[in-house]
Order: C-alpha cells, then sequence, then structure tokens
C-alpha cells in the first residue's frame, strides 16, 4: 500500500502543490517563532549574565508591608548600612548604586532612544569597575557627567562636549568627563546611560545620602554563599534582604525567558489560527482527491484491499505531504527566525548578539506540526475513501459526487449556532470579568456552528449576488451556478477566508470603538487645554508645576500627585491637586454635594465612595504615608472615569506629608485656548526639557490613536498569514474544479465561449467565493465585536460602538481582490484547455 | 424508404466545403498524416454522414471542417467564410452564429435546465432566442413537458434530444455531430436520427455526422467514405444494408491489399 501512495502522491504532485505550501506556512510560522524567540531570550540572558560578574551579593531594602493605618514603605539604604557590608570579613568591596529615569538629548535637542530605556547612576568613586572608562575622568559635581560609548557613537558627543540632559525637571547641561563601556543589559539593548558622581546622582534621583542597591563582591577564597550569610548576619534582617549575584542572574534569566514565553504564545495563536485555516485546505484537496480517484480506489478494494488498507493508503499520502511541508516548513522558519532578528535591529531596537538557536524541540515541533495536522485533516476524505464500493470499478459513468442529505448537518449547525449567540447575548449582559468565559464559549459554539451551516447559508447568500453577475451575461450566470454546485466545498474554501476575516473585523470594530470611547472621555472630563508630563510616564519634579504656573498666559494650572495612603486599614491612593484651579480644569459630573477642593474638603469618585459609604458631607479619617493623620471631609462625589478617578484633596495638605513630592502630570489652562505659540511658550519655560511632554488634546487623542494604530498594524501583519493560507485555498478549489470540469469547459468552447469569457467565468466564481467568505467573515467580526464591546462598556461609561464603515469596505474590497488574485492561475488554464483534448478525456 | 428526389437539391448553394485539406502530425520519421489532401462539399440541406474505420481521419475531418481543430494545408469554408484564416476568437464566434454540435456525451451542463441548455448558445452570443422557431423546435423533439429538467434527471436519450435541440434552436448554417448515437441503445439512436433527418427534410438544415454504425448512416441522403485520410468513395440514398456491404468489401479489399 505505501508503494500506491507514494505513486499517487507523485502522480498528483501539481495538485497537492498547494496542500503543501499551506501546511508549510503555517509550521514556517510555528518554528520561525520558535527559533526567534529562543535567539533572542539566549542573547538577553548571555547578556545580562555578564552584567552581574560584578556582583557577588546584592543587598537590597525590604518592602515595609502596609500594616494598620501605616503605608507601606521601602526603608532607605543608608550610608551606615553600605559601611557596614564593606566591613564583612569576606568582602572584597562594597559599592553603592543609585539609579533612575535620565534623558539624554541628542545635538538637536530631540532625545535619545525610546523613554523607557533612558538610564542614570552613580560612578563609584574615582574609579569604577563597573564601568572601564575609554576616555576622560571621573565626573564630580553636577556640571560633570559620563555617557557610554555607544550612546555618544550615535548621538556624536565627545569628552568635553555640553549634553542637555533631564532627569525629572528641570535640564542640565553639564559637560561630559569621559566617556565608558558597559555591559548594562539595558545598554546593549538599545538604550542609554548617563553616570554622575554618587552625591549628585542620590540628590538627582532623589535618594539624599541613600542607595538603591549595594554590591559587596567576595574576597577570593569566599564564596556567594559564605558571602551572603556573612552579611545577613551583620545587617538588620527586618530592613533589607541579600541576594547572591548567581540568583540574581537565574533570575533576570527566568524574567527574560518568561517574557519571552509570552511573545511566544502571543505568536504562536496566531501561528494556530493560519494552520487550522490550513486544515481546511487539506481536507478539500484530500477530499477532492478520493472524488476523483474513486474508480481507482473501487478497483483496489475489487482487487482485495480492504477497508483500512485504503483509508491507510490515503493516511499515508497524508503523510508524505505533511513531512514534505514540515521540512520545507522548518527551513523557512529559520529563515523567517534570521529575517526577524535583522528586522527589529533595522528598527533600532538593538537586540544583543549572539547564534541563530535552533533547539531539537524547534525542529520536533515543525515535523510534529506538518504531519500531524496534514493526517487528521485528511481522516475524514480518508474514511469516505474506504467506503466506496467496489462496484464503482465497473461502473461506466463517471459517478457524479454525491449529493448526502445536508439536513443532519444544518441540524448540528443550527442548533451549535443558536446556542453561540444565545450564550453571547447573555454575557453581554453580564458585568466585565463574569461574562468574558461565557462569552469565549459563546464564541466558539457560534463560529463552529457557522462552519457548519456555511454549506446551507452559500446557497442563499450567492443568489443574493446574482443580480450583480447578471450584468457579466453567460459566464456571471455559469460562474453562480458553479460556485453552488458543491456547497461543501464552496463552504470550506469560503470558511478559511471566513475566520481571518472575522479576527480582523472583530479587531478593528473593538479597537475603534475603544479609542473612540477614551477620546471621548478625555475631552469630556478634561478642560485644560494642556497636560504636561514625562514622556516615560516617571514623575516630575515639583518645579515643573511652579515654572507651568508662572509662564506667561497661564490662567490656571495644578499638578496631579499621587500619594498612598491608609484609610479604615486599606491603602487608597489619594491625588493632590491644585484646589483652586482644579475646577477650571476638570469637567466632572458632580453626583451629590458641591464640587470643592481646599483645606479638609476633597471630593471623592462615585465607585471609591460606594466601596467606603461614603456620601457627600461624610468625614474619615486618613492616614498619610509618613504616619500622621487627619480628618477629612467628603465634599462632593463625582463621577469618576479612566483618566481621573480616586480621593482628590489640595495639594496644601497633602505635600508636607510626602517624603519626595512629585507630580505625575501637570494640567494647564490658558488664556488664549491651545495655540502653537502658548505650547512653545510652555515648552521654553520647562528649558526645552527633552524628557517632558507638552500635550495638547488633539495630542493626546494622537497618542492614543498611534497606540491603537500600532497593536492593530501588528495585528493585522499576523493575521495576513491567515488570508494568505486561505488564498492558496481558494487557488486550490479553483483548479480542481477546472480539472474536473475541463470536459464542460472544453464543450463551451465548442459552441462558441470564448477565452476570455472562459476566463471570466472561473474568475467570478472565485470572486463569488471570496466574498461569501467576506461576508460571513465581516459580518460574524462585528456581532463579536459589538459583543466585547457590550463587555467593556460596563466599565467604560462612555463606550460606544463605532462600525469602521470604511474599513469595512476595505475589508471587503480585500476578499474581492483575493478573489480575483486567487483565480489568475486558474482561469488562464481553463482558457488555454484545448478543446478537443478537453471533450475526449473521459 | 424516402421518395423525395434528392437529385433536385445537388444544384443548391454548398454550406461547408474543405479543398485539398491536409492535417499531418510529427516530423520526419514519426509523421502521420491524418488527412491526406481531401476534398469535399457539405451542400445545403443535405443530411452527410462520414464514415470509415479507426484511424481513417473521419473524426479529424469533422473537426477541422467545423473549426474544431487546425490543418496544416488546404482550406476550409463554412458559407463565405475561409477558416484558415482566423484567429481562436473569430473561430470562436463563427462556431458559436454558424454552427451547431452534437458531441457523443457531455453535451450538456449539468447545473442548467433542459430549456437553458437549449438556449446557451444564443446566451452566449447575448441574443434572444425566436421563440416560435424555439417553440416548434421544442415541438419535434417532444421535449415540452421536460423543459425545466436538470440533465441528471433526463434520461441518455432525452439528453441527447436536449443536444439536437440546442444545435438546431440557433439556426446554425451547419450541424456537426461526432459519433450523436454512440451512447445510446438502439431506439433511444433511431429517435435522435429521425430528428437530425426531419430536421434537414422538414427545415432546410444542414447536418454533417460521423459516424461507425451502418444504421445511423442509413438515415443520411448521402454517405461519405474515408480511409487513411483520403476520400475513397462516396453513396446516395444509402441504406444499411448497402453501407454494410459496401464495408465488408472495402474491409475485404483492405486486408488483401
Amino acid at each position: 500500500m505505501f508503494r500506491t501512495a507514494l505513486r499517487n502522491v507523485l502522480a498528483h504532485k501539481a495538485r497537492l502543490l498547494m496542500t503543501v505550501l499551506a501546511v508549510m506556512l503555517g509550521v514556517a510560522f510555528v518554528s520561525g517563532t520558535l527559533v526567534f524567540t529562543n535567539t533572542i531570550s539566549d542573547a538577553y540572558q548571555n547578556s545580562s549574565a555578564k552584567g552581574f560578574e560584578g556582583v557577588d551579593v546584592a543587598v537590597q531594602a525590604r518592602y515595609q508591608d502596609s500594616k494598620g493605618d501605616q503605608v507601606g514603605k521601602v526603608p532607605d539604604l543608608t550610608q551606615a548600612v553600605l559601611d557596614k557590608a564593606a566591613k564583612v570579613p569576606g568582602a572584597a568591596s562594597a559599592t553603592g548604586v543609585v539609579s533612575g529615569f535620565t534623558a539624554i538629548a541628542d545635538k538637536d535637542g530631540k532625545l535619545i532612544g525610546g523613554g523607557w530605556q533612558s538610564e542614570g547612576g552613580n560612578y563609584w568613586g574615582t574609579k569604577d569597575a563597573r564601568y572601564p572608562l575609554v576616555s576622560g575622568h571621573a565626573p564630580s559635581g553636577r556640571n560633570e557627567v559620563l555617557i557610554d560609548s555607544r550612546t555618544a557613537e550615535r548621538a556624536g558627543y565627545q569628552v568635553g562636549d555640553t549634553v542637555r540632559i533631564s532627569v525629572d525637571g528641570p535640564v542640565l547641561e553639564p559637560t561630559i568627563a569621559g566617556i565608558f563601556t558597559t555591559d548594562d543589559g539595558n545598554v546593549t539593548a538599545g538604550g542609554s546611560l548617563a553616570l554622575f558622581d554618587t552625591a549628585t546622582a542620590q540628590q538627582l534621583f532623589g535618594k539624599k545620602g541613600a542607595y538603591d542597591e549595594i554590591d559587596v563582591t567576595a574576597k577570593a577564597g569566599t564564596g556567594q554563599a559564605a558571602l551572603k550569610s556573612q552579611l545577613d548576619a551583620a545587617l538588620p534582617k527586618k530592613l533589607v534582604e541579600t541576594t547572591t549575584g548567581q540568583k540574581l542572574a537565574d533570575d533576570q534569566a527566568e524574567q527574560i525567558s518568561s517574557s519571552m514565553s509570552g511573545l511566544r504564545q502571543g505568536l504562536l495563536v496566531f501561528a494556530g489560527i493560519a494552520l487550522f485555516v490550513g486544515t481546511f485546505i487539506i481536507a478539500n484537496t484530500f477530499t477532492m482527491l478520493v472524488a476523483q480517484r474513486t474508480k481507482e480506489l473501487a478497483l483496489l478494494r475489487a482487487v482485495g484491499a480492504s477497508r483500512r488498507q485504503v483509508t491507510r493508503s490515503v493516511l499515508i499520502e497524508a503523510f508524505v505531504v505533511g513531512a514534505v511541508a514540515g521540512v520545507t516548513g522548518l527551513v523557512a522558519g529559520i529563515g523567517i527566525g534570521a529575517g526577524l532578528r535583522s528586522l527589529l535591529g533595522s528598527l533600532g531596537a538593538t537586540v544583543p548578539d549572539g547564534p541563530l538557536v535552533i533547539t531539537p524541540g524547534t525542529v520536533a515541533a515543525a515535523l510534529a506540526v506538518g504531519v500531524v495536522i496534514t493526517m487528521l485533516a485528511a481522516w475524514l476524505p480518508g474514511r469516505r475513501a474506504a467506503r466506496i464500493p467496489p462496484v464503482a470499478a465497473m461502473s461506466a459513468l463517471h459517478s457524479a459526487p454525491t449529493t448526502r442529505s445536508l439536513v443532519l448537518r444544518n441540524t448540528i449547525g443550527a442548533l451549535f449556532s443558536a446556542a453561540g449567540a444565545t450564550v453571547i447575548v447573555a454575557a453581554t449582559t453580564m458585568s466585565g470579568s463574569d461574562g468574558q468565559a461565557p462569552m469565549g464559549l459563546g464564541a466558539v459554539l457560534l463560529i463552529i456552528g457557522v462552519f457548519v451551516l456555511t454549506p446551507l447559508l452559500s446557497r442563499p447568500l450567492i443568489a443574493a449576488a446574482a443580480p450583480l453577475l447578471r450584468g457579466f451575461g453567460v459566464a456571471g450566470k455559469l460562474a453562480r451556478q458553479n460556485s453552488v454546485r458543491n456547497p461543501r466545498r464552496t463552504a470550506a474554501t469560503a470558511s478559511a477566508l471566513m475566520i481571518g476575516l472575522t479576527l480582523i473585523t472583530g479587531m478593528t470594530v473593538m479597537a475603534g470603538s475603544l479609542q473612540k470611547s477614551i477620546d471621548r472621555m478625555a475631552s469630556a472630563a478634561i478642560r485644560a487645554d494642556y497636560v504636561v508630563s514625562m514622556a516615560n510616564g516617571n514623575a516630575l519634579s515639583p518645579d515643573v508645576a511652579k515654572k507651568v504656573a508662572a509662564t506667561d498666559g497661564v490662567t490656571a494650572s495644578s499638578p496631579l500627585s499621587n500619594s498612598p495612603s491608609r484609610i479604615d486599614g486599606k491603602t487608597e491612593f489619594l491625588t493632590g491637586v491644585n484646589g483652586s484651579a482644579i475646577g477650571k480644569l476638570t469637567d466632572l459630573t458632580v453626583d451629590s454635594g458641591t464640587f470643592r477642593v481646599a483645606g479638609s474638603d476633597v471630593v471623592v469618585d462615585d465607585d471609591t465612595a460606594k466601596s467606603h459609604g461614603w456620601k457627600a458631607g461624610s468625614a474619615f479619617t486618613v492616614h498619610y504615608e509618613d504616619g500622621k493623620a487627619q480628618r477629612l471631609t467628603v465634599a462632593a462625589v463625582y463621577e469618576g472615569n479612566q483618566l481621573i478617578r480616586g480621593i482628590m484633596l489640595d495639594s496644601a495638605a497633602l505635600t508636607p506629608h510626602q517624603s519626595d513630592p512629585a507630580d505625575m502630570q501637570v494640567m494647564v489652562k490658558t488664556a488664549d485656548g491651545a495655540s502653537s505659540a502658548t505650547k512653545d511658550r510652555l515648552e521654553k519655560a520647562l528649558g526645552s526639557n527633552p524628557a517632558i511632554k507638552v500635550q495638547d488634546k488633539q495630542d493626546l487623542s494622537n497618542s492614543i490613536a498611534q497606540a491603537f494604530t500600532l497593536i492593530l498594524n501588528m495585528v493585522y501583519g499576523l493575521l495576513a498569514m491567515a488570508v494568505i493560507v486561505a488564498v492558496l485555498g481558494v487557488i486550490n478549489t479553483l483548479a480542481m474544479s477546472v480539472f474536473e470540469r475541463s470536459q464542460e469547459i472544453g464543450m463551451l468552447r465548442a459552441i462558441g465561449l470564448d477565452r476570455k469569457a472562459v476566463k471570466r467565468m472561473v474568475r467570478l466564481e472565485s470572486l463569488v467565493i471570496s466574498l461569501f467568505g467576506g461576508v460571513l467573515g465581516i459580518g460574524l467580526g462585528v456581532f463579536f465585536g459589538w459583543a466585547a464591546g457590550q463587555l467593556v462598556g460596563a466599565k467604560m461609561p462612555t463606550y460606544e460602538l463605532v462600525l469602521p464603515w470604511a474599513r469595512m469596505a476595505v475589508f471587503l474590497l480585500l476578499a474581492g481582490t483575493v478573489g480575483v488574485l486567487a483565480a489568475l492561475w486558474p482561469a488562464r488554464r481553463a482558457a488555454k484547455l484545448n478543446v478537443l483534448a478537453a471533450i475526449k478525456s473521459e | 424508404m424516402s421518395t423525395t428526389p434528392i437529385a433536385d437539391r445537388r444544384t443548391t448553394s454548398v454550406a461547408a466545403r474543405a479543398t485539398d485539406l491536409s492535417k499531418i502530425y510529427g516530423q520526419g520519421e514519426t509523421q502521420v498524416v491524418a488527412l491526406d489532401r481531401v476534398t469535399v462539399e457539405f451542400r445545403q440541406a443535405e443530411f452527410t454522414a462520414i464514415m470509415g474505420p479507426s484511424g481513417s481521419g473521419k473524426s479529424t475531418l469533422m473537426h477541422c471542417v467545423a473549426g474544431l481543430d487546425t490543418f496544416s494545408s488546404g482550406s476550409v469554408r463554412i458559407g463565405d467564410t475561409e477558416l484558415g484564416s482566423l484567429k481562436d476568437k473569430q473561430l470562436t464566434k463563427l462556431r458559436r452564429d454558424k454552427i451547431g454540435f452534437i458531441f457523443q456525451a457531455f453535451n450538456l451542463l449539468p447545473t442548467l435546465t433542459a430549456l437553458e441548455n437549449i438556449t446557451l448558445p444564443m446566451d452566449i452570443a447575448g441574443r434572444k432566442p425566436d421563440k416560435q422557431w424555439l417553440d416548434s423546435v421544442i415541438q419535434m423533439v417532444g421535449l415540452r413537458d421536460r423543459l425545466g429538467h436538470r440533465p441528471s434527471q433526463l434520461s441518455g436519450g432525452q439528453q441527447q434530444r436536449v443536444a439536437v435541440a440546442r444545435a438546431l434552436a440557433s439556426r446554425p448554417e451547419i450541424i456537426f455531430g461526432d459519433e450523436p448515437t454512440g451512447n445510446l441503445d438502439s431506439r433511444s439512436g433511431a429517435e435522435v436520427l429521425g430528428f437530425l433527418r426531419n430536421s434537414v427534410r422538414e427545415l432546410g438544415q444542414t447536418v454533417v455526422m460521423v459516424t461507425h454504425d451502418p444504421v445511423a448512416a442509413s438515415y443520411a441522403d448521402r454517405v461519405v467514405f474515408l480511409a487513411d485520410g483520403r476520400i475513397v468513395d462516396e453513396m446516395y440514398r444509402p441504406t444499411a444494408e448497402t453501407v454494410l456491404d459496401f464495408m465488408k468489401q472495402f474491409d475485404a479489399k483492405g486486408r488483401t491489399s
């Protein structure tokens, strides 16, 4: 049987090509993902391991949990702790580490690198072993800084140049005292690092006289574990914790691989979708191959092959196809993995160097996926092949494909669809997270139901297209009839396309609606013309608020500062605002009471008020982060939203209790509204700081839109794979249909249908099938988008369903284009058929 | 049999004519001559049968004259049109407008009803069928109550009658049949041949049919015999017996020579 199967594969090379391609794409996606994530993960681990080479034991402050009325906090690692650590007998040296956000501007005043990769730290003493100097000398005071060699090279800085640097507020303009090299993972990954002397760094990063971490190196002969136990004994156990360098490296490695596995899983989901779509094509191909070989298989049965042998021969064929697809897919996947890495590199995200990692697991996964998917998909056609009676070999007539009743199928499909839709609609009435699980279940049921129902749906939906096709004359009429001729085949082909479009449309609807609602929220609740914040989301220095308030044309401004507190034994974050200005800067709906923020009068959002059982006029005791208590009164309860919520009180009341006052953002209202001149004035007042963003409402909504566009584009890119696989499916179906109908086409040509019309007929059939899949997919996508939105909407009062009509038209157009493109080759083949040969061929 | 004076019609004009028609496959040693300088005329309102043993070139002759196949040299005319100079597009148009076909099998599109199959050539041309003519054709082949059926719901004989109706419906200048009764039982075959003969007698249609069956040939007004790519003889007012006799003689000659 194996030989027969192998011969069959070779005999139908061309017809199996699309199947192989479809499986191959899925496998390539899977193995590409594995190669890429393994490679990156390995490279990061190597580079981070290097970064821990100089650390034998790290001493860090232990977080003190919130207890009773005491707000939890991190104690300082003081100079005294450092001195104690340095005196431990096994310690060779102890280095205090201070770090924080530090933005470096290039020569044009623009921020170097993404904001989240801009780091700053301290240079220890006069010679710091962590950062070997390439040139220059150790920094001293606020006017000297060191920068890493990669950043210096990128921006063209040299020792002696003046550089603009911002930590959390005013711009510093120190000279570059020196340039150093480092293995710091952040720098090797494309970030920047600036170093000050220790005292300056402590001051800049708000750690006066204290450190973030103390790195201790061991004397020769003392192990890391021994040093750790010495330190544990010497240092106050309640306040600090010690970790060996090895453990730090291991932890970091684990963290890297777990963050990589998140990425990997995300990518594999998309690979899975592509493979799922591929199964439709495999099943379709094998069904057609079996139908075409009815006589051949019957002959095998007649000469004594058992049913099992027939099934097995089909499965062996599938195995061969799957194995070929697996191997080629693996090779393509390795290429993809390598390509992705250099793509990342060219996008500016410097990935640490390292060899391409191809694990045995990757190879095994690629082959297993290829073979298992193909064989699973070919299983049903294989069973069908076994049911061919031996007598079919004798019948002279080409046996028409048995049109088994669709009644059972339709009943099952209707039940599934109805159940799915009901569950989804029921889930939309639930609140937020409760509805997620039922909605997922409903979505799966509905998709299965629609799959099963597509043959039934194909007739009415394609009939609806008849008026359009009538314009194409006979070709259109024949195309329409051909497309409903084998509803199962049409359905499977269209379904493949449907999946991709369902997901694409669903995502688009969701993203569009979310974006709109966040936009509306921002414009509804905020009256301020500008919002000033840090590029990386860090806190702003209190100086910023003062400078903004003093700028010409500013009529009202308020910082928003954040501070933890304990209320009734619960941690609540307090928002400190300028009480006299906040009313002009926000436009909050007041549920009860009078909006007033001054002295001990505060305003509270509805959710917080509800959770504490407060009403306007209620009084409560707050314990600030410094432990002091105060009695506050709820002046008003307002409707909170995603941007503004919580307890707002006057900065004058809050600031004295904050150890390190810092503002998350500053809201600004100006006399003449938002204009570029005002914006310029504000930016100038803030010293044209590269790290500080001054955004008007349009900027805010643009940046929201940008974030959504980025995510959507990534999802589109990933789902494109599923669409490409679906295109292969359409090509395959058409090619097979043309092959099966060659006699008919020959007859049509003989009685006067010209080549152009034959081509048009095939193209229109393809178009009809593709648009059918497109309409189903877009319809389902909108439904899912609506349903998911109902869940989100429960938490977001401004949520509103936005139907992206233009996008949906583009998707439909895309489906049509897919159809036309997929038909190119089959249509050419049909038109080129030799009339006589086609008629004669039995 | 028929007493209609066929001689009267011989003077009428020619529907199709092949002159010195040759068809050669391959080159050099492997060269096969399928048609060797054949000259033949098919007159209007005449029913001609082309006969000959397999490999004699009878199908090739029909395919070349019908514009389905290309030829190596010579000329073919349908009415006033010379086929040799036509491109595929023009040939297709010619077949559509001037020629009707009846094949041995696969004459009908399974997705279309009987009526839609009958009007298919006119649909392709974008012409409205002549209602009265269509009616009389349908009447003649006796398919009135089967028009809404699909081919799979019709018997083989009925399917072939649909094919005859289709060929007649567009009033082509000439109808070509390639073994039109080859797949039919003798009764159904007789019916189909009867319709073809009636269409010639009553409607003045021109029909050319390739067959190897002497009984089928006996329905024709004239039989042309082909052997080794040449016309060897022709016979007017054939009967099954005379045709069979000729074939036997011919066969015997072929064996002894």
